[in-house]
Formats: structure tokens, sequence, C-alpha cells
């Protein structure tokens, strides 16, 4: 581009092409197998166990989709990870936004000793254990609340959020509000974020997608199944059964052709459900790609 | 603005604290809630590591159970379990690192010299997508596409002639599955922050060097890469600092019984023997072993590198 009046020499020729073969090759290796999972959720499971279906689905047939919607667990287990994920954001938004305006602001006394505070969170912990008997002693094991009050503030987020906060609301407008008798709540809530719908848009968008991924904390803290998050009932599905059907076992010629049959429309709801779990994601990406992008550029900045 | 802060600051220097204090007191109930469940939640769990000294058992609670002393890290480092462990951990660890590090650095070059601007959108939109996937679904894949029987890569090697292969039961794979697919998830993410950085470059050297008779390889290698050094520095320490500490839940949904040998790591032990097994202090003795040396590494590498290159993040 930048020499385009010139004519690019031999070299840059080459090392331009190179460059747009790697890429295309990487583009390639990233976005087959995700579209090899969308089509062959509605292939034919013979088909797709054949390596037949390449390019487009084979059989089109909605039977994954099907089964995914008649099993009861997984709907229940879909519902409450919205639940789950909805109230996470709101108690992660209610604390962390707050906690960040207030560690942007200069004339704040304690800015300091809060802000060393949650720095050292960042380099100790106490682990899976004691921090397991914490929740426990304060009764959230087997409740929602386990998975969306511990972890209600994330260090790095925060300062994101704060970095934001310090280079987009001015103090000028901080005074002039001040002079106008609004004080510290009233300009939070009228003011900045109103005037911050980005930052709040990022916060939303991280906090969202670790809610619904996750699935380690409710592996420790529910045991009820009912209580169960997407992810577990997910992880019940595509890891555990995995294993299962390792193991083999003498049966019959009759027995052998079921049990392949069944085993196939197993593998097929495997890969709807793959597609299912991953709607809420899916959906919202393409309008928010740039916001992510944005987070993780305001985290440098800060680094 | 650079100057109002300024001048902030130096008015609020000449106040006294309470005076500050009485202007922004309601600043305090903005911090108040994250300090509250932070205090429970992360630093009352630190005041539990004392476990790993007691014999804890439930009922009594942390003060009822008897002191034990180094007894629980002896136990873990006598058991034939703690080498294989550690040295699982390590290898992951740094294979993850040296794979996937200079892949997102490269990616980011690569991107930031590319000349078609649309094209480059696309595959930036691409590649960024896997970050998005859960760690069960990723692992669901993984294991849906290399099963024995039914998955696709077998169809392929069965096609050519050769037999099938066990690729989740054989340990020889585990490590290579684990870190590539890593890669494939999170190159693009990790390159967003040195393409990033790069967008600061000045036009100016390009320009400069373009007079100079400089190829583009050579001013990526010349200028663009230089420019990311402390960028690179940066992650490289944090990394490091967490070299042991990789992550439960990709390994954890990856074990099978077959390639426990080279897939048990120090945090899924923790948990088995902490959560599955109730040795809660067996379990937190581990788990504080894995912190001292995190941080030990972390210092260690931050005072490397800031004798090294002048850049440090400590």
């Amino acid at each position: 581009m930048e020499r385009n009046h010139i004519g690019r020499s031999r070299g840059d020729v080459i090392f331009d092409g190179i460059i747009l073969v790697v890429l295309t090759v990487i583009f390639l290796l990233v976005a087959y197998p995700l579209y090899f999972v969308i089509i062959s959720s509605f292939s034919d499971p013979i088909a797709v166990a054949g390596g037949k279906v390449v390019l487009a689905p084979i059989g089109f047939t909605l039977d994954g989709y099907k089964e995914v919607f008649g099993t009861n667990t997984v709907m229940r287990s879909f519902a409450n990870s919205l639940l789950y994920t909805f109230v996470g954001v709101c108690i992660n938004l209610m604390v962390t936004l707050p906690t960040s305006y207030a560690l942007s602001r200069p004339d704040f006394v304690l800015r300091k000793p809060v802000l060393v505070f949650y720095l050292i969170t960042m380099f100790i912990g106490g682990g899976m254990i004691p921090t397991y008997l914490v929740v426990r002693d304060t009764g959230l094991l087997n409740t929602m609340w386990a998975l969306v009050i511990p972890g209600a503030l994330g260090t790095f987020n925060m300062i994101v959020a704060r970095t934001f906060y310090t280079t987009n609301i001015p103090l000028e407008l901080m005074e002039a509000a001040k002079l106008d008798g609004c004080g510290n709540t009233r300009f939070f809530f009228n003011i900045v974020l109103p005037l911050s719908g980005a930052i709040t848009a990022i916060m939303v968008l991280y906090y969202g997608v670790g809610h619904w991924n996750s699935y380690f904390s409710a592996l420790i803290y529910i045991s009820d199944r009912d209580k169960w998050p997407l992810q577990m009932e997910l992880r019940n599905i595509l890891l555990l059964n995995a294993i299962n059907a390792q193991v083999n076992r003498v049966l019959t010629a009759e027995q052998l052709r079921e049990k392949e049959r069944l085993e196939a429309l197993a593998e097929m709801m495997k890969y709807s459900l793959i597609i299912i779990s991953s709607i809420p994601v899916l959906v919202i990406y393409p309008f928010v790609q740039k916001h992510f992008v944005k987070g993780v550029m305001i985290g440098s900045i800060k680094g | 603005m650079d100057n109002s802060i300024r001048k902030t600051q130096n008015i609020s220097r000449k106040k006294s604290f309470l005076q500050k204090m009485a202007g922004n007191w309601d600043l305090v109930f903005f911090v108040l809630p994250g300090i509250i469940i932070t205090t429970i939640y992360h630093y009352l769990p630190i005041y539990g590591i004392q476990i790993a000294f007691r014999n804890f058992k439930i009922k009594r609670g942390i003060w009822g159970s008897p002191w034990v002393g180094l007894d629980n890290f002896a136990r873990f480092f006598r058991s034939a379990n703690a080498w294989p462990i550690i040295s699982n951990t390590l290898i992951l660890s740094l294979y993850s690192l040296a794979a996937g590090f200079p892949v997102a650095i490269i990616l980011a070059l690569m991107l930031n010299s590319f000349r078609h601007k649309r094209y480059r959108r696309v595959i930036q939109a691409v590649t960024y997508a896997p970050h998005f996937i859960s760690t069960v679904v990723m692992s669901g894949m993984l294991i849906l596409f290399l099963s024995p029987r039914l998955g696709v890569i077998n169809t392929i090697i069965r096609a050519s002639g050769a037999e099938s292969i066990n690729f989740m039961g054989k340990s020889d794979y585990w490590r290579h599955i684990y870190v590539w697919s890593g890669v494939w998830q999170s190159m693009g993410w990790s390159s967003v922050i040195y393409f990033a950085a790069l967008s600061g470059v000045s036009p100016e050297y390009h320009e400069a060097a373009i007079v100079d008779g400089a190829t583009k390889f050579q001013r990526v290698l010349n200028i663009d890469l230089p420019f990311l050094a402390p960028t690179i520095t940066m992650l490289l320490i944090l990394n490091m600092g967490s070299i042991l500490s990789i992550g439960f839940e990709k390994a954890y949904a990856l074990q099978n019984p077959l390639n426990l040998g080279v897939s048990e790591i120090i945090s899924t032990y923790v948990y088995k023997v902490g959560i599955t097994n109730r040795d809660q202090s067996f379990s937190t003795a581990i788990n504080l072993f894995n912190s001292v040396v995190n941080a030990v590494l972390l210092l260690t590498v931050n005072a490397l590198s800031r004798r090294i290159s002048e850049n440090s993040l400590l």
C-alpha cells in the first residue's frame, strides 16, 4: 500500500505471497473444524462417521436436534445456565463498576490501599480446599450463589474498567457537577454510566462468557443434578460417555448393529449439542467482537 | 486534562486526610461490597491455608485440628505420585508456552503486514472465535474428531490403509493434542495484544527504512519485532509466574484412565485428593507448594528480565 507508486520489489512480492498463503492456511485450519461441526449436526450420522461429510450436509436431518430438545436434563441445565449467567453478570456489574469508578478518581483517599488490596489477590490465593471450606461455611454449597458471589469482582476486569473511566470521564465534568450540588452517587448513575456504555458492554461480555462457559465451580460446589449448569450436563454427555464407548464387550451381530445405530445417533446428538450450547455466544459474537478486542487493548495499556 | 489532574492532586495534597475524606465519603460505599466479598472469599481462604500444617478434620474445624508441621508436605514428596505429577505439570506448561507464545507473535506480525485489509478482518474474526468455545465443548470436539471408530480423523487414517489410532487412550499423543488444540483455540485471541501494540509503530520508521532499500521482511524483523519487545517480556514474565498453575479445566476434561500417566497434573491431583478423597490437609499442602513455586518463578524471571533487558513487571 505504502509503495504503490514505486511498485513493490520482487522480494516483497514473494513475502506478501507467503503471508497470503500462510494466513489462508491458518484461516482454513480454524474455520473448517467449526464449519464441520455445523454441517455434521445436520447430517446422517452414518455418513459423518464414514467420512463422507466434507463440504455440505449429507442426508439432511434434524434428528440430532430433536434428540437434544427431547432430553430434559439438557433443557433444564440450559435454563439454569441462562439464569446463572444473568444473575451472575448483574452481581458482577453491581460490584465491579462502582469499585472501578471510585478507584479511577484521583481524589479518592482510599484509592491506593484499595488498589493494593486487589493487586494482592492476583498473586496470592487460598487455593481449592480453603476456598471450598469458606463457601461451605457461609452456606452457599449446592446453591446458585456459590457460582456467582465468590467471583463477583475479577481484578483484571476491574482494572480494565478503571482504566476506561480514568481516560474517558473528564475530571472537569465531576467538578462542574459538584458545583451544581450533585453527589458522587448521583453523578455515577446519571452521568458516568450513560457515558460509558462501551465499558459496560465489555464487562457484560467478559463476565457473561465466563459464567456461560465455566464448569469448575459447579463441579466443586453443585451436587444436585437439578441445579447443574449446561456445561456440567455437556461434560456428562460429551466427555464421560466417550470413555464408556471405548469399553468393548462381546456382542451378537444384531446387538452390535443396534449398538452402532445408537452410538451413531449419540455422536450426532453431540454435534447438535455443541451448536445449541454455543448459540448464546454465537448470536452476540458478531455484534460485540469489536468491544471484546477493545477490552484487551484497554487492558494492555495498563500493563 | 493532564493539567487538571495535576491541579487537583496539588490542591488535595494541601488538605488534611479528614478533609479529603469528608469530601468523598460516599465513594467508600462504592468499594465496600467488593471489599467485603473479596475479604470473605479471597482473604479468608488465605488464612485457611494453615490446614496444610494441620491434620484437618471437618468435625473439629480449623482450630480444633492438631498441628502436624510439615508432615503433609513430606508425605507428598515421599509418595510415588509426586515427581511424575510435578514433571507432567512442568512439561505440559512449558510445551504450551513454547508452542503458543511464538505463534501468537508471528500471527500478529503477519496480520500487521498483510495487504488485504478486508480479508484481514475476516481472518481476525474467525481466529478469535475459538476463544469463546468452552473447555467442555473444545474437549468434546477433540474426543469426537479423534474417536477410534466413529471419529473423522480415524476414518481418514483407515481410508489410507493404516490402522485406526486410539488418540485419547495413548499417552504418547495426549500432550500434543492438549497443546496444539490450545494453540488452535487461543492463537487469535493472544495475538490481539501484539496486534494492538503494533499500531503504535510510527510509519516514519518504515518510510526511512524503505528509502534505505530495506525489504518488507527486513522491516518486520528490524522494526516491528523490536517494537514488541516490552510487550513480549511482560507477557513472558506473567506466563512464567503461572507455569505450575496450568488450568484445571481442560486437563481434567481430557483425562481418562488410559492417559493418566501424562495427564495427571498438580491441579487435577489437588482436586481429586481434596474433593474426591476428602484429604483436605494433604490437598492444601500440595496447592501451597504449587503457589510458592509460582511466586518464586515470577520473582526470578522478573529479576532476570530486569537485569537483561530493563523491562520488568514489578
